[in-house]
């Protein structure tokens, strides 16, 4: 549903993506993986209209991205970012009902929405009455995602979105979101920096490095037929945490 | 206490007048007459040739006359006082170094000398002084005229000009140097008054009995009385206007005026106030949405910020006339620059993933403006909102020299009295009015700041 054709962009003359050609297919979870610096976040930006390829196209449903039909792409995606980015002086309901009541859904439809994806989350208690600045990191990123979903676009989008969080919370947000991918089959892509984060939700990871895409398949593709020295070397700097997940990855 | 007498003279003749008190400057005063939103004041010959119609070289009289006739201005023969410059310095210190003319200054650079900002800066005032005596002092700094008595009692300056009529020649004990090379022309009192006037029967006529009424001694008495003796004014214009004219005035109730300062200060605050709001944070959301016109347009505004305040009273009034409108619109003027930036600078350190997260979700622009972005500006608009009110109440003392009335005509005619309880009555209301400007808009910032963004405050 989602491709990238040729897509090259530098900043000041440095390549940042250089002739990128990637598929995301649908219903599946593709993660961008790589060091910092790598381009997986400007890639992620790409998809999302924030910014533009200086070569090369954006298609979406066979069609060229243009600032003509940003508006409905965007209306057919959910973002979530690495702080949430819900709007500090709306409670997490009016962040929630930003977007519809501004479509014009009738009060009640907005309502029972926000329950159905309060119980989808697991947020309970009084968290959707509160400011973003009076909930816990973990319940940020579950209003995000709530926000993200409330028009139930078909694809998700995610930078970073586990890693400004404690160990605890990061591990319980990590099983329910991968509960939630599997249960709403939508197409998701994922940018990280990661291994063990990469290989717990990926049906295809794509390892970048300066601007280039050095391997992309499952898991464990990257562990037993690494493409070259440097997926050795960053597989190795991250091996240990993924020990326990090795074989049960989601390929 | 021309204005006074004057006043009180038409009045007996059944004319209705309004007067305008501390209307600031000759300048302002002949500008305002020129321009028909005055019909009558008192001026002195002196100013009229040396300052106001300078470049005409006027000599006689009749040259003036004529020269006035021409824009439309009359005047009346002389009141019978010369009101000119004269320098002063105390009794004692005179004695003990032994000056009785101008040209013994000469001997003396030391000598500190301070004189009203008019005279620092008239052709006829202190550089054409300077170069007549050959004056070497360099110690020579304008400030407030109605300021300098008590100053030299208080030993802060040794030689000022005075004005040969001033009442405190006598009562602070000081000597007048003599003209010895005639460097002062002759500021004979006369009434000015817009030629259209003559034709209401018996105007001219009433103001022509003032002419030759007042020697300078008689002069010198009325300012003793008010300055030194503290009648008001009004009261001792009446009593003259009834020994000397033999005219019955009616005395008028004293009422307090307060409350209708108050009020004339409050409407020149809250209405300027209001109208730069409405066109400043709209001009602040186009400066910050668009960076290449951010630059200028605060420059611009910034600009309009440096004018002097007063300065900026005087460019309105050719436009505006006297009145609230011309201080209504330098009030505004003054007040764009605090709101326009506050409004910019509060959109445009919304952080970034913000922005983006708002662009993302493709919100429609009016809701983004109004539910986004404007909130999140809020505290930010509100400071500026705030400084601009604070400003305000202060720089609308300044709107009694152009005749819009508030907090500033007692504070003005209390200054030119010597009068420190009138200046009180103007100057503690206006800092009460700042002070609950910046309380009110307190009050304002928790109900509109939305609470999430007041939740770090609370929290340590």
């Amino acid at each position: 549903m989602l491709e990238l054709r040729q897509v090259t962009k530098r900043y000041d003359g440095i390549f940042v993506l250089d002739g990128i050609d990637l598929g995301f297919a649908e219903s599946q979870c593709t993660v961008l993986l790589g060091p910092s610096g790598c381009g997986k976040t400007t890639l992620l930006r790409l998809l999302v209209g924030l910014t533009w390829p200086d070569e090369g196209e954006v298609l979406v449903r066979g069609q060229s991205l243009s600032p003509d039909g940003l508006r409905e792409h965007r209306l057919g995606l959910g973002l979530v970012l690495q702080e949430g980015g819900l709007f500090p002086h709306l409670s997490a309901r009016d962040n929630l009902a930003l977007l519809p009541r501004d479509l014009g859904w009738p009060r009640e439809r907005i309502q029972a929405r926000i329950e159905e994806l309060a119980a989808l989350v697991s947020l309970q208690g009084d968290a959707m009455d509160r400011h973003p600045g009076r909930l816990s990191g973990g319940q940020v990123q579950r209003v995000a995602l709530m926000r993200a979903l409330i028009l139930d676009p078909p694809l998700l989008l995610f930078d970073e979105p586990l890693a400004a969080l404690d160990p605890m919370i990061r591990f319980e947000l990590q099983e329910d979101l991968a509960r939630i991918f599997a249960e709403l089959g939508k197409t998701v892509v994922l940018v990280t920096h990661d291994l063990a984060e990469a290989g717990f939700f990926a049906d295809q990871i794509v390892l970048m490095k300066q601007g280039r895409i050095v391997q992309k398949g499952p898991l464990t593709d990257l562990l037993e037929h690494p493409a070259d020295a440097f997926v050795t070397a960053f597989v190795r700097a991250q091996r240990s945490a993924i020990l326990g997940l090795e074989g049960e990855g989601r390929s | 206490m021309l204005a006074e007498i004057t006043v009180g003279l038409l009045r007996s003749r059944g004319f209705v007048v309004k007067h305008r008190a501390e209307l600031g400057g000759s300048d302002v005063l002949f500008s305002a007459l020129g321009h028909g939103d005055l019909d009558v004041y008192p001026e002195y010959t002196g100013t009229l040739r040396a300052e106001l119609l300078s470049e005409l070289g006027l000599e006689s009289d009749s040259e003036l006359e004529e020269a006035l006739a021409v824009r439309g201005i009359g005047m009346t023969r002389p009141l019978g006082f010369n009101n000119t410059y004269a320098i002063g310095i105390k009794e004692s210190q005179a004695e003990r170094l032994g000056l009785r003319r101008i040209t013994d200054l000469a001997r003396h650079p030391k000598l500190r000398l301070r004189f009203s900002h008019e005279f620092m800066a008239r052709a006829d005032g202190w550089p054409a002084l300077k170069a007549a005596y050959g004056l070497p002092q360099e110690d020579v700094r304008g400030m407030e005229h109605a300021l300098v008595y008590a100053a030299m009692e208080a030993g802060q300056l040794d030689v000022t000009e005075l004005y040969s009529t001033d009442a405190e020649i006598q009562s602070h004990d000081l000597r007048v140097l003599e003209d010895d090379l005639g460097f002062f022309p002759r500021y004979e009192a006369i009434v000015l008054y817009r030629m259209e006037l003559a034709r209401l029967p018996g105007l001219v006529t009433a103001l022509k009995r003032l002419e030759g009424a007042l020697d300078e001694e008689a002069m010198v008495a009325l300012n003793v009385r008010a300055r030194i003796d503290r009648e008001a004014p009004q009261k001792i214009a009446r009593t003259w206007l009834e020994t000397k004219m033999g005219i019955q005035g009616q005395p008028q109730v004293q009422t307090s005026e307060l409350p209708k300062w108050i009020l004339e200060h409050l409407f020149l605050v809250t209405l300027s106030l209001g109208l730069a709001i409405l066109f400043s944070v709209p001009l602040g959301i186009l400066a910050a949405r668009y960076a290449p016109i951010r630059a200028p347009l605060l420059g611009l505004i910034g600009i309009l910020q440096t004018i002097p305040s007063l300065a900026l009273l005087v460019f309105m009034i050719p436009l505006l006339g006297l009145g609230a409108k011309p201080a209504l619109a330098a009030l505004f003027l003054y007040s764009l620059l605090p709101i326009v930036r506050n409004t910019c600078l509060g959109l445009i350190v919304i952080p970034r993933t913000l922005r983006e997260s708002a662009e993302v979700l493709a919100l429609r622009p009016r809701t983004r403006l109004l539910r986004v972005d404007l909130p999140m500006a809020s505290p930010s608009i509100l400071a500026g909102i705030k400084i601009a009110a604070v400003w305000n109440v202060g720089t609308a003392t300044l709107g009694a020299l152009i005749g819009a009335g508030g907090l500033g005509q007692p504070i003005w005619t209390g200054l030119r009295l010597g009068d420190t309880s009138l200046i009180l009555q103007g100057a503690v209301p206006a800092a009460l009015l700042a002070l609950l400007a910046q309380g009110f808009f307190d009050l304002l910032e928790r109900w509109i700041v939305p609470e999430g963004l007041r939740l770090d405050r609370k929290e340590p």
